[in-house]
């Protein structure tokens, strides 16, 4: 799938980010509308959806606040849930950490599932890209998808009630997680680190403040590096 | 409508948080640690943080989800399975996408 057109990074980035449009659109306008149904004005949901811009984040923060959660409790489940794009953060370091620091901010900011599951499926199989190429790409992956989040919320908290449940727009964020990860499980160790994940993600659901989240994470990653070391050894193994 | 049972200063405090905090989280590494080098055992489990999370983050939406109270539903299960599949087999995220949206859909409709 290459167009001459789009072989440049900034079109590669494009080009991987656009079907992410598709995703992010109905999950925009699912906040969109949960966020006027909650009684938030339209200029206070714009507000949150673009200063946050963190959507999982929003809807934990949106439903604890309406049922009466004390407002330490609200911001530290919605942060735990984002906690993750500090591990995002963490594993792009090594492919961008020496880039001038506007451009980190920059990249920062606009840290999401997306760009992340992009960056880092691109950076890996093309190790060869420069600094400067892997920028352009990362601005490539985020330059529909954000204007769409935005839109997207802004038609849904304007359009309000009047869209029917039976578009079932709730199940747009797993479809679109689990479309993202099944390309990424490249090796055994990948599907392992999956597996151990999923395995405690379930019980640990019971686990308050989203902390069960976090907890499945960390037994996944530990895990897929404990089955990288082990496959490797016995690659050298006589 | 459950309307105005939101204080607006809880809703500024929260959305103020919310957006110092998640900037925080993803400034942390990339501005913070920038050209550094990280230790081996490190880089090894980061290399494992989108496919190890990701399905954490998924896998109690799919079984409990919000929309039906909680209960397993069996339209967004298969809807699911679908995308895992194509994902899977295919390597494509769109296809993957297209895979579960079209079998929820296709689901609810036959399934009710």
């Amino acid at each position: 799938m290459t167009f001459a057109t789009a072989n440049s990074p900034f079109g590669k980035g494009v080009r991987d980010g656009a079907p992410f449009m598709l995703v992010v659109a109905p999950f925009g306008m699912l906040f969109g509308v949960l966020a006027g149904e909650a009684g938030l004005k339209l200029g206070e949901t714009m507000v949150f959806t673009i200063t946050s811009f963190a959507g999982a984040a929003q809807f934990t923060a949106l439903q604890l606040m309406q049922d009466d959660t004390p407002t330490v409790i609200v911001l530290v489940s919605a942060l735990a849930v984002n906690l993750r794009l500090a591990m995002y953060s963490a594993s792009l370091t090594p492919w961008l950490g020496a880039a001038p620091l506007v451009q980190r901010v920059l990249a920062a900011f606009f840290l999401v599932d997306q760009s992340y599951a992009c960056a880092v499926t691109r950076y890996e199989t093309e190790p060869d890209m420069t600094l400067p190429q892997r920028m352009r790409y990362y601005a490539g992956s985020v330059i529909l998808v954000t204007p769409v989040w935005c839109l997207s919320t802004l038609a849904g908290a304007v359009l309000g009630a009047g869209i029917p449940e039976s578009w079932a727009l709730d199940f747009a964020l797993p479809i679109a997680f689990i479309s993202m990860i099944m390309p990424m499980m490249r090796t055994r160790a990948h599907v392992i680190a999956a597996l151990v994940a999923v395995a405690v993600a379930l019980p640990a659901a019971a686990v308050p403040y989203n902390l069960g989240l976090i907890l499945a994470g960390f037994a996944g990653m530990v895990a897929g590096a404990r089955a990288e070391q082990v496959i490797e050894r016995r690659r050298c193994a006589p | 409508m459950t309307g105005a049972g939101i204080e607006q200063t809880t809703l500024w405090i929260v959305i103020a948080g919310l957006a110092v905090g998640s900037f925080a989280l993803r400034f942390a590494f990339l501005g913070l640690v920038g050209n550094r080098p990280m230790p081996a055992w490190l880089l090894r489990h980061l290399r494992y943080t989108a496919v190890a999370i990701l399905p954490a983050l998924v896998a109690p939406l799919v079984m409990w989800p919000a929309a039906t109270g909680g209960t397993p539903d069996p339209a967004r299960l298969l809807a699911a399975g679908a995308a895992a599949a194509a994902g899977w087999i295919t390597r494509n995220v769109f296809a993957a996408m297209l895979a579960g949206a079209g079998t929820l859909y296709g689901a609810l409709y036959l399934l009710g």
